[in-house]
């Protein structure tokens, strides 16, 4: 299949080339890193490695791993690579799950960043004629910027919108003629939802993409985001401690994330054993940041769970590609001894064909775990007897049991009374206290 | 003979039937009949109204979940035993009720059954060809 590339002599290239530039910038990595940032030096003395020991990219595996707890152990600037004054940019991650962890970027890194941006918003058939609409938030998480500096590295025009202001959104949508939509898918669902509120026929809009990352979403909830905003989505990957989005995108095959791999050296491990699994395997991503110089991190763990894919795209790309990740290790749920991911659970209701705004409340109650599954009712599935609500309470829980394993009380809801989100969807509630 | 009634999704939370009927009060919806079903989650209010498109459209306005069912609405005189001829009507007719709510009309005397059968139309039928009178949508929303 021919198509557009933003670099195609990166993007198309051979294996044997892009072995050639993961080794070169793995060894200057690991050179820069045993100089110039005492963590990574202690570490690789204890583990008896020398700089002269990393020679090929598959030497990354001798390397030590680096883990949340590291940057945050070492807050705010302790593996930065290279002095304060070379810093361009400073982001930090939103703080969710604990303290903040900060991350900085030098000139060629936020270069190089946007460079993965603008090939992204290629993949998914963007062009420099193209107004790229941002509505993720702008500021120190890395989502808004990510997206403008890849759209302006490009060519195409940046409108920074930003998030919030739903209604705002569509009218700008409408009136400047948005091309590319840029959020969380759930923002996305939103926006959506606002369009048909405002009595506004999707296919009138000009916007024929959606570029959607920053949190796991399924297949099911790609076709309800095409359907309600009339445009193809694509998911983006990307997260601050590596760069931002733009670490991996979808092409117009929409199968499976190209990793700019060039930048982001990527390894499936098993979480448990740190062991280094094949292809077509679900384990943990494990990135090492072979082209950045602030904070050239190794063998990040993501926590992301998803496996890789080697074989050449049809799109012309030869960039490995990432599945779509099924989950975070940090967010999957552990109910009565059985693991969950929300996303397993979304796909459960989706199919159903129930809507995927929903929530999860999980409790201990006489020492026994509980989850509470809470779906809006819409008028699709509402009937006036409560027998026929009943059973599709039972037909939820039902399918939850055979195909999850786990057991699930249904609540029903009014509509729109799960808050909807203009970034990351809150879908757990965890009130366990262990 | 088939009369329009709303049905709405009701979470089980102290004060929701007090928003939902103020909203049709704003809008200037009289509302003839009334029952809610429950369970303890959550609960179906069953109206029947004057303006039920009026209705519809407030109570969609407001987010809530809402659905127009058919129901038929029988006129018995109040006296013991008059409704019992209805249900056996409808029982040897193997015509199984759903549900159904009652209320006293203003006409002295009378008593009306608002009735959710499976079969509506073979009800009509069952019931008018016993002479049970039933009341027409015009009737009960102009009451």
């Amino acid at each position: 299949m021919q198509g557009n590339y933003f670099q195609p002599e990166i993007e198309c290239a051979s294996r044997e080339v892009m072995h050639y530039i993961q080794s070169k910038r793995l060894r200057r990595l690991v050179e820069r890193c045993y100089q110039n940032v005492p963590v990574y030096r202690k570490r690789m003395d204890e583990m008896g490695v020398l700089p002269g020991d990393i020679k090929e990219i598959e030497d990354v595996r001798k390397l030590p791993f680096t883990t949340k707890t590291d940057l945050r152990d070492n807050y705010p600037f302790g593996l930065f690579a290279v002095p304060k004054a070379q810093l361009a940019r400073i982001h930090a991650s939103s703080g969710t799950t604990g303290k903040q962890t900060v991350v900085g970027y030098t000139k060629a890194d936020i270069d190089a960043w946007a460079t993965g941006a603008a090939r992204s918003i290629v993949m998914v058939g963007g062009t420099k004629e193209d107004f790229v609409h941002v509505s993720y938030g702008y500021g120190l998480f890395t989502g808004g910027l990510g997206l403008h500096y890849g759209a302006e590295k490009l060519g195409a025009t940046a409108i920074p919108v930003s998030s919030g202001n739903t209604k705002r959104q569509v009218q700008i949508l409408q009136d400047y003629g948005s091309d590319i939509l840029c959020c969380t898918p759930s923002y996305a669902m939103y926006i959506g939802e606002t369009v048909r509120d405002m009595g506004i026929d999707p296919t009138t809009l000009p916007v024929r993409a959606g570029i959607f990352g920053a949190e796991p979403w399924t297949e099911q909830m790609r076709k309800e985001i095409e359907r309600l905003l009339a445009i193809r989505a694509f998911d983006i990957y990307g997260l601050s401690e590596i760069a931002g989005p733009g670490v991996a995108c979808e092409c117009q095959l929409q199968n499976g994330l190209h990793i700019n791999e060039d930048m982001f050296y990527p390894e499936i491990i098993d979480p448990d054993t740190g062991e280094t699994l094949p292809d077509g395997v679900y384990g943990e991503l494990v990135f090492t940041c072979i082209g950045k110089e602030a904070l050239p991190l190794m063998r990040y763990r993501t926590r992301d769970i998803c496996s890789l894919d080697h074989t050449p795209c049809e799109c012309g790309r030869t960039l490995v590609r990432m599945s779509k990740p099924r989950g975070r290790t940090d967010d999957m749920l552990i109910i009565r001894g059985i693991n969950v991911f929300p996303s397993q659970i979304e796909s459960v209701l989706l199919e159903l064909g129930m809507d995927p705004n929903y929530q999860l409340v999980v409790d201990r109650i006489n020492n026994l775990d509980t989850l509470e599954v809470q779906i809006e009712m819409t008028e699709g599935m509402f009937s006036d007897t409560v027998r026929n609500l009943e059973s599709i309470e039972h037909r939820i829980a039902n399918a939850l049991q055979s195909t999850l394993n786990i057991v699930a009380r249904i609540r029903l809801l009014e509509p729109k009374s799960i808050p909807r989100s203009e970034g990351k969807a809150k879908r757990v509630i965890d009130k366990r206290k262990v | 003979m088939q009369i329009q009634q709303l049905s709405i999704f009701v979470e089980n939370k102290s004060g929701r039937l007090a928003e939902i009927t103020e909203i049709l009060g704003t809008a200037g919806v009289d509302i003839r009949a009334i029952s809610v079903a429950d369970t303890s989650d959550f609960g179906i209010l069953r109206l029947i109204v004057d303006k039920p498109k009026e209705a519809v459209e407030a109570l969609r306005a407001a987010n809530l979940t809402v659905s127009l069912t058919s129901v038929i609405a029988v006129g018995i005189d109040d006296k013991p035993g008059e409704f019992a001829k209805a249900m056996r009507v409808l029982a040897d007719g193997e015509i199984g009720v759903e549900y159904m709510y009652a209320f006293i009309s203003r006409d002295k005397g009378k008593a009306y059954v608002i009735l959710r059968v499976l079969e509506s139309d073979k009800a009509v039928e069952c019931l008018k060809a016993s002479g049970i009178s039933l009341l027409d949508a015009e009737e009960i929303y102009g009451m």
